[in-house]
């Protein structure tokens, strides 16, 4: 598993509309189907796979169920970088602990 | 609108068993050894090799095997084998930050806990400097080479 698959993943075009619309508000299914030339199936299932990945949220607006991206970007980034130090540094401690040559 | 600083940063410290001379020397110029690959900015090119200049005002930059060429932060303090800052200059797209204003910064501290036993606190700070990440949400999306944040979940989501 690669940054590779997710670009691809995320370049799907009608995924990208449809995540390009829920930027500019929040959207029911059958809205964005009647936006975009997307069957509400295929809607529901591309935003399905947007919510497991994160990037949307669903929320109950009376019977309606309306989608929207998470706004919260510091946040976002917080847990991205935090990530990104633990990992680096976990690696650090194993390239620091290395036997060094002058050792061996 | 304020936020309490803890909110804007991120802590991370580990243990190392070795000397702070070492673990100052490996950190500094042993980067490019242990960043995880995805930090990379020079646009799928592979990266040669990762050099910090050793002073303050130098960078911090990747070398492709093409000859590409990507500087991501400037040295703001050097002080082995106790200390080094420096800023980080990409955006939450992922992109090369060229406004200093919208760069956040990181320290490291190297604490001797013994003569063989190092503690590193790194922290990552000032992260509202890049602005909430997105301001730019639209033409993010728009670009398929933007995205780390979410392309990095993405990934997870696929492998679980």
């Amino acid at each position: 598993m690669t940054y590779q698959t997710g670009l691809a993943a995320l370049a799907d075009p009608t995924r990208r509309a449809i995540f390009e619309r829920l930027a500019d508000g929040p959207r029911a299914v059958g809205e964005l189907a009647t936006e975009l030339p997307v069957s509400r199936p295929a809607v529901s299932q591309h935003l399905k796979v947007l919510k497991a990945a994160g990037l949307v949220l669903d929320e109950a607006a009376g019977a309606r169920r309306l989608y929207r991206v998470d706004p919260d970007g510091i946040d976002e980034l917080r847990r991205y970088l935090d990530r990104f130090w633990s990992r680096t540094l976990t690696a650090y401690k194993v390239a620091v602990e290395q036997p060094r040559k002058e050792d061996a | 609108m304020s936020t309490p600083a803890q909110d804007t940063a991120v802590h991370v410290d580990v243990v190392v068993e070795a000397p702070i001379e070492r673990a100052f020397t490996v950190f500094t110029e042993g980067f490019g050894r242990f960043k995880p690959r995805e930090h990379n900015l020079l646009g799928g090119e592979e990266i040669a090799e990762t050099v910090f200049e050793p002073r303050v005002g130098g960078h911090i930059y990747d070398r492709g095997v093409a000859g590409g060429e990507c500087r991501w932060a400037r040295v703001l303090a050097y002080d082995p084998p106790t200390r080094v800052v420096f800023s980080w200059d990409i955006s939450p797209q992922w992109e090369i930050e060229r406004d200093p204003s919208r760069t956040s910064e990181v320290e490291v501290r190297f604490i001797a806990e013994t003569p063989d036993r190092t503690r590193v606190e790194l922290e990552h700070r000032h992260l509202e400097r890049h602005g909430t990440g997105w301001e730019g949400v639209r033409a993010g999306v728009a670009s398929a080479e933007g995205w780390p944040l979410y392309l990095e979940r993405f990934a997870q989501v696929v492998d679980d």
